[in-house]
C-alpha cells in the first residue's frame, strides 16, 4: 500500500519533484485526514461556496438559522412541554428545549448536507481530482456559521429567562466539536453509500426525525429507564445534547453519557473514514 | 535526475456493465451489501465485464506534447481519467513526476448561482491553484475572458459562449508541469478557440508536458510532436503525429486517397454494379492527405457492370466532413451526353467527378460511394466511409480567406464571383 502523493525535496532544475503514483488499491488505507489538511485551502473554498449558494436568492438569508430552531422551540413548548416531568425541575422548558435544539440543529443540518454532498458534486467528481473527503467535510463546515447565529439566539433566550452562564460554559466548544465529529462520521459514511444507493436521500430526513426522538432533545435523559441508560448513551447525540445543556444551564454533569457517547462518536468517524477511503476510488465510475 | 514526466506500465481498466449502468437500489442488493460490503466477490471476471483499457504502456519525456487519438469508445477518456486520478486502474501502474493539472471540461466546478468573479476563485481552487496565485492572476484572467462587466453577474445568466470564455480563461492560467487535456478546445467561437490554441502552444513551449486527447486532427498536428492511437482499449501505434494521424484516418475511416475491391467475385454488389475502385486525385498529383485548397480534386470511381437490363444506374459520391455533415451528393448523370451510352452490359464504367479548387472547406472529407438506380430506387452497391482525404488551406492571400488568418467557418469555402463598382455620391 503506497500513499497517493509523495512530495520529495527540491530538484536540480527547479521543477517540483512531486510524484504521483497511480495504482489499483486493495484493502484498507490510511484515513486520508493528512490529505484533507494539505488541501485545507480548497476545503475553505468549498465551505465558502456552500455558504454563498445556500443563502443566494433568499430574503431572510442567514436568519433562517434562527427561524428554524425558534419555531421548533415554540412548537415543542406548546406540545411536548405541557407533558409532566418532560424536563428537569427548575429549568424553563423553552430554554431547556432551545439548548437541546441548538446542537441538534447543527448535527441534523450538517448530516443532511454531508450525505448529499458527493451526489451534488457529481460534476466535479467526474472531472477533476481532489480528496473526495473535502466535500462532506466542507458541507459540515458550512453549517458552523449557522450554529453561531443560533447560539446568539440561545444567548438571548438565556437572558430572557434570567440565566447567566457559569464557568462550565468553557466546555461548550468540546460538545460542539463532538456534535461535528458525529455529523462528520455519519455524514461521510452516508455520502459514500449515497453514491451508489440513492435511497439515502430519502432515508436521511426520516432517520433524523427518529434520531431526534431517540436523543434527549425535547425531553431529559432522566426519562430513560436506568437499565437502558448505557445503550442510550451509545447514541453519540445523547452525550452531545446533555453535555451541551449542562455546560450552559448547569446541573449534574452526565459523565457516563458523555464518556460513552464520545467513544461511540469517534469509533463511528474512524469506521466511516475507513469505509469512505475504501470505496472512494469507484465514485467516479458509479455516481 | 529522471527526465521522464509520465510513465505508464500495463494500465488496464475494467468496467462492470451491469453494475455501472444502473443505480443500485437497497432493496435489490441489501443482502449483497451485508454479506459482501466491499464488493470483494465482484472482483472476479463475469460475462458483463468490459475492458475499456488493456495493457497500456508508454513514457512521456518532460516537456513534450503527446496526443491521444482514437474512435469514440477507444478508451481515450478512460486513460485520461486514470492519469488524472479521477478513476483508478484495475491493473497496472503509472507515475507522474511534477504538479499535475487536468482539464477535462471547460468551467470545472462552476456553480450557476455564483458570479463570474466568485467562480474564477472557486474553479481555480478546484483545478489546483493556490488562493494567492488566483488573486495574483485574477485581473489577467478576467481580461483574457473578455466578458466585461458580466464578471459580477451570476453565471446562470451567461450565454454559453461567455461561460466557455470564463472557464477557459481560468484554465489558461494554470501552471502545472504536466497538463492533461480532453476535448476542451472543441467548444467556443472560432476566434476564441484560436486564442486558446495559441495559449496552449505557449504552454507547450514553456517546458510543460502535455497529454492531449482530441478529435480535431489540425489541433493535434499543431500541438503534438507525438501521438498515440488507441483502438478497443489498446495502443495501436505510438509515434510521430503525422504518421499516427495517417494510420488513424486509414484504420478508422477507410483508406487515404484510394480503395479497390480485391476481385469481381468477392466485391459487394449485384449484377448491375459492383464497385471496383475509388481514387482521389488532386490535379497535377500530390498527397491526398494534404490537398491544397486551391487545387481541383478528381474523384474517379470504377465499377463492373455485368448486366444492367433495363435499369439506368448512376454513380454517386457523398462527401461528409469531420462533423459528419454531408457537404454534397453528386451523380455522374451530369455528363448527360456520355452517361446513357457508357452504362452497358459487360463493361467497366469509369466516372470521374471534378471538384473545383477553392470549393471545399479545410479539413477531412470522408467519401461514401454508391451505384444506384433512382427509379425504381435500388442501391446496387454502397461503400460507406470508404476513402478519406484532407484539404489544407495554405493560401497566401490568394485564397478565399484573403489575408485573414483566423478561423474561417463554413461547410464549404467557395471562391464566388463578385462584382464591385462605385458611383459618385454627393450630399
Amino acid at each position: 500500500m503506497s500513499p497517493d502523493t509523495v512530495a520529495a525535496s527540491g530538484s536540480a532544475c527547479g521543477a517540483s519533484q512531486e510524484l504521483v503514483v497511480i495504482e489499483p488499491r486493495h484493502g484498507w488505507r490510511e484515513l486520508g485526514l493528512r490529505e484533507v489538511w494539505s488541501h485545507r485551502e480548497l476545503l475553505f473554498f468549498f465551505v465558502w461556496r456552500d455558504l454563498k449558494v445556500r443563502y443566494k436568492q433568499t430574503v431572510f438569508g442567514a436568519a433562517w438559522a434562527v427561524i428554524q430552531p425558534v419555531a421548533l422551540m415554540l412548537i415543542f413548548t406548546v406540545t411536548v412541554g405541557r407533558l409532566p416531568n418532560v424536563g428537569p425541575a427548575g429549568i424553563p422548558y423553552p430554554l431547556f428545549v432551545f439548548a437541546g435544539l441548538t446542537p441538534w440543529t447543527l448535527f441534523a443540518s450538517s448530516l443532511g448536507g454531508a450525505s448529499n454532498s458527493l451526489v451534488n458534486g457529481e460534476a466535479v467528481i467526474t472531472k477533476v481530482y481532489f480528496p473526495r473527503l473535502l466535500l462532506p467535510f466542507a458541507s459540515v463546515g458550512s453549517f458552523i456559521l449557522d450554529f453561531f447565529i443560533s447560539l446568539g439566539a440561545l444567548a438571548v433566550v438565556m437572558v430572557w429567562f434570567g440565566r447567566t452562564p457559569t464557568l462550565e460554559i468553557l466546555w461548550l466548544p468540546a460538545f460542539t466539536i463532538l456534535a461535528l465529529v458525529t455529523a462528520l462520521g455519519v455524514g461521510t459514511f452516508l455520502s459514500a453509500v449515497n453514491v451508489k444507493y440513492r435511497d439515502v436521500k430519502y432515508m436521511v430526513p426520516f432517520l433524523l426525525q427518529l434520531w431526534m426522538f431517540g436523543s434527549p432533545v425535547v425531553y431529559a435523559s432522566t426519562l430513560i429507564p436506568p437499565s437502558l441508560r448505557t445503550l442510550y448513551a451509545l447514541n453519540p447525540m445523547t452525550g452531545v445534547v446533555e453535555g451541551f445543556r449542562w455546560a450552559l444551564i448547569g446541573g449534574d454533569r452526565p459523565d457516563d453519557l458523555i464518556f460513552l457517547s464520545a467513544i461511540a462518536s469517534v469509533v463511528m468517524l474512524v469506521f466511516a473514514l475507513a469505509y469512505f477511503r475504501r470505496v472512494e476510488q469507484t465514485f467516479a465510475d458509479v455516481i | 535526475m529522471n527526465d521522464v514526466a509520465l510513465s505508464a506500465t500495463g494500465l488496464a481498466k475494467k468496467y462492470r456493465l451491469g453494475n455501472v449502468a444502473s443505480y443500485g437500489r437497497l432493496s435489490e442488493s441489501l443482502w449483497n451489501a451485508i454479506t459482501d460490503p466491499f464488493g470483494r466477490k465482484h472482483t472476479q471476471d463475469t460475462a458483463s465485464d468490459f475492458w475499456a483499457l488493456r495493457d497500456i504502456s508508454f513514457e512521456v519525456p518532460r516537456g513534450s506534447a503527446v496526443g491521444v487519438i482514437g474512435r469514440n469508445g477507444a478508451g481515450k477518456s478512460t486513460l485520461l481519467k486514470i492519469l488524472a486520478r479521477i478513476t483508478s486502474p484495475t491493473l497496472g501502474r503509472a507515475e507522474l513526476r511534477g504538479r499535475v493539472g487536468s482539464l477535462l471540461e471547460v468551467g470545472t466546478g462552476f456553480h450557476p448561482e455564483l458570479t463570474g468573479r466568485e467562480n474564477v476563485l472557486l474553479s481555480g481552487a478546484i483545478l489546483g491553484m493556490r488562493r494567492a496565485e488566483i488573486l495574483r492572476k485574477f485581473d489577467e484572467i478576467v481580461a483574457f475572458a473578455d466578458i466585461g462587466q458580466f464578471i459580477d453577474v451570476p453565471v446562470k445568466r451567461y450565454s454559453s459562449g461567455m461561460k466557455v470564455r470564463l472557464g477557459f480563461a481560468v484554465a489558461a492560467f494554470l501552471e502545472p508541469e504536466i497538463l492533461l487535456i480532453d476535448e476542451v478546445l472543441a467548444v467556443g467561437d472560432g476566434e476564441f478557440q484560436k486564442k486558446c490554441l495559441g495559449k496552449m502552444s505557449e504552454i507547450g513551449k514553456g517546458g510543460r508536458t502535455i497529454i492531449f486527447v482530441a478529435h480535431s486532427m489540425p489541433a493535434i498536428l499543431r500541438l503534438c510532436d507525438r501521438a498515440i492511437l488507441l483502438d478497443h482499449g489498446k495502443v495501436v501505434v505510438d509515434g510521430p503525429t503525422a504518421q499516427v494521424v495517417r494510420r488513424y484516418l486509414e484504420s478508422d475511416l477507410g483508406r487515404i486517397g484510394e480503395w479497390s475491391a480485391p476481385d469481381y467475385e468477392t466485391a459487394l454488389g449485384d449484377d448491375v454494379a459492383k464497385l471496383k475502385s475509388i481514387r482521389v486525385l488532386p490535379l497535377g498529383g500530390g498527397n491526398p492527405e494534404e490537398i491544397d485548397i486551391r487545387k481541383q480534386i478528381d474523384i474517379e470511381v470504377e465499377y463492373w457492370c455485368k448486366n444492367p437490363g433495363s435499369l439506368r444506374p448512376s454513380t454517386n459520391v457523398h462527401l461528409y466532413n469531420d462533423d459528419g455533415v454531408c457537404v454534397f451528393i453528386n451523380n455522374d448523370w451530369n455528363d448527360r451526353k456520355n452517361w446513357p451510352k457508357a452504362v452497358k452490359a459487360g463493361s467497366i464504367v469509369k466516372s470521374t467527378c471534378h471538384i473545383p479548387g477553392n470549393f471545399l472547406a479545410e479539413g477531412r472529407i470522408i467519401l461514401t460511394v454508391a451505384v444506384s438506380t433512382f427509379n425504381p430506387l435500388i442501391a446496387h452497391t454502397v461503400e460507406r466511409d470508404v476513402v478519406a482525404f484532407q484539404v489544407v488551406d495554405r493560401s497566401e492571400g490568394d485564397g478565399v480567406r484573403g489575408e485573414f488568418t483566423n478561423e474561417w467557418p463554413g461547410v464549404v469555402r467557395p471562391m464566388l464571383d463578385w462584382d464591385v463598382e462605385s458611383r459618385p455620391w454627393k450630399k
